[in-house]
């Protein structure tokens, strides 16, 4: 190496004590780098590790591969060509997002509360909808990364009739573009509520089938029981929401917490890891609240529905539209709004400015970022087989990671 | 009572008036203006004082106020878990904005461990350095990028390693 110690440039201290313990690495250790092109990373994700043998002695992620600047669009562009760029985050949970950005503006101009009922109920059911898509693309490649292939079959099958149906909705396969500030692209196409009936009929007799292959399967749970045990106050500590603070026995989920949309309305429950198989916050405590996840958005997704065909029938003069501004005007302030995404907390902080509908400053606050932070916490002494354990059960998107 | 009043309160007996430079009740969500200087030990003491327990930290934001006004703002969002409430508390920096001379706050890394990301993509994206990071690199561009591209005069290389990305 030719750099001495006094050239270091200013404010790169940490870049050279970096490079100097990649180099200081012993005879014992050796560097391995994972991805970030390899399907185990779920995307490009770069992992450096510093092994002794087959033990992980320590781990550097690189992030920053699918780094598509959000936050520099969002401040070039009204609020309501943003929303697709919200769609592009979390890309398996494209509603999710963008209904928690529309509920950001919404609330700053004050329109939050005279959403109509139909609307809001639509909204949450595709949020559900979307929700499933999401876990079972989760549960099906974590039995991937595993060595179990056909539940990723099986999952995929079954994602593939919420793809067609939001489609149908939307226009779009996976980023749709559906929920605006106000309300809606368009209502529900006539006989979308009987389809997804139907689906949902289809769909609750297939994870008990899912659960017998894999959940209580043995190979699985010797894989993932008591592997990457992830205590309370760590997962709090590094920020980590949704299923991965769950699955530590924290009971805290934004739809409740926040209570925002129509979900005080809604009867769920909300899952925990209880360390069934091994200990509290295992990698199977994860998986195992996903698959709960599941079995409770398929509730909301009933109640919903129930709603949808019921009181909130659609009917002739029904715009979706109506509350749509043409134009977002708004007084100069700041605001940061949070939601529960398929991964945990999304939020975003919006700094407005007076007489233009550009924002001054959009932050995106996305939860896969914060649940990956925790990994080198996790992966101190565990086997280079565990790691690709304990990283498929924090369920990344690199589209989030990297914004 | 509001937490931030009570937040207020606390702060003021614990640190005196110098710590708390204003409260911006203005928007939707009220913010605690603190001074950068004492920010790690009001973190700390909201995260372990009982009434307030600010043990989740949601966000932390940076902020570009501007050309003209040569100040930037770090915005952190917190949140209780057990008391279920949350709080923002704002630090704003007086800066040239010359790339040799960063806006320096101190860090928070050591009161909640996810600061450490967090404070990496500002120090990334928006050129803020937190004095006493463990390992303040550059996250989400490549290592050798030039420049911090939220900041509103930022201007785009004309190349990068000899490809043209303009």
């Amino acid at each position: 190496m030719a750099f001495q110690l006094n050239d270091t440039p200013p404010y790169q201290e940490a870049l050279r004590a970096y490079e100097a313990r990649l180099a200081a690495v012993g005879a014992e250790e050796m560097v391995i780098n994972m991805g970030p092109q390899h399907p185990s990373t779920h995307g490009v994700l770069r992992l450096q590790l510093i092994t002794d043998g087959e033990l992980v002695k320590e781990v550097i992620p690189h992030v920053g591969y699918l780094h598509r600047c959000f936050e520099k669009h969002a401040e070039s562009m009204n609020y309501g060509k943003t929303i697709p760029f919200t769609d592009r985050l979390d890309y398996l949970a494209s509603m999710n997002n963008s209904h928690a950005f529309v509920m950001g503006v919404e609330r700053m101009l004050g329109i939050d509360r005279k959403i109509p009922k139909r609307i809001e109920y639509i909204r949450v059911l595709v949020c559900e909808l979307n929700r499933i898509a999401s876990h079972l693309i989760a549960i099906g490649t974590y039995g991937i990364d595993i060595g179990a292939f056909t539940p990723f079959m099986w999952c995929f099958r079954d994602r593939e009739h919420i793809m067609n149906m939001l489609e149908w909705a939307s226009g779009s396969r996976m980023l749709y573009n559906y929920i605006w500030v106000g309300g809606l692209f368009y209502d529900l196409p006539v006989g979308f509520e009987a389809r997804c009936s139907e689906f949902v009929r289809y769909f609750k007799p297939k994870l008990p089938e899912l659960d017998e292959l894999l959940t209580d399967n043995q190979i699985f749970i010797s894989r993932t029981a008591n592997i990457g045990i992830l205590p309370a106050d760590v997962a709090i500590n590094y920020g980590c929401s949704g299923p991965m603070l769950r699955a530590s026995g924290v009971k805290w989920d934004l739809r409740r917490v926040d209570e925002y949309s129509v979900y005080p309305e809604l009867e769920f429950d909300i899952p925990v890891g209880k360390g069934e198989m091994g200990s509290k916050g295992d990698c199977w405590d994860r998986f195992k609240v996903r698959i709960d996840e599941v079995k409770e958005s398929v509730r909301i997704i009933e109640q919903c529905l129930e709603r949808l065909e019921g009181p909130l029938k659609r009917t002739a003069d029904f715009d979706p539209r109506a509350l749509v501004p043409k134009k977002v005007n708004l007084k100069a302030q700041d605001y940061y709004v949070r939601a529960e995404n398929p991964k945990g907390e999304l939020g975003f902080y919006f700094v407005t400015q007076e007489k233009t509908d550009i924002p001054k400053r959009v932050k995106a606050r996305g939860p896969s970022f914060h649940n990956l932070s925790v990994l080198p916490e996790l992966a101190k002494g565990v086997l280079i087989a565990d790691l690709i354990a304990i990283l498929g059960s924090i369920d990344i998107v690199l589209g989030e990671v990297d914004r | 009572m509001e937490i931030i009043t009570r937040v207020q309160e606390l702060l003021v007996a614990a640190f005196g008036n110098q710590a708390i430079v204003a409260i911006e009740e203005s928007g939707l969500q009220a913010a605690l203006v603190v001074a950068s200087e004492a920010l790690p030990e009001v973190c700390l003491y909201l995260r372990d004082h009982e009434e307030t327990y600010f043990d989740f930290l949601s966000c932390i934001s940076a902020v570009d106020n501007g050309v003209e006004s040569g100040s930037f703002t770090v915005v952190y969002h917190l949140a209780s878990i057990p008391h279920q409430h949350q709080l923002t508390l704002k630090t704003t920096i007086e800066n040239d904005r010359t790339l040799d001379n960063l806006p320096v706050v101190p860090t928070v890394s050591g009161v909640w461990r996810t600061a450490d990301w967090h404070e990496r993509e500002a120090f990334d994206l928006m050129g803020i350095y937190f004095d006493g990071h463990p390992d303040l690199r550059r996250i989400l561009l490549p290592d050798d990028w030039e420049g911090y591209p939220l900041r509103k005069d930022y201007e785009e290389a004309e190349a990068y390693h000899g490809i043209p990305i303009k």
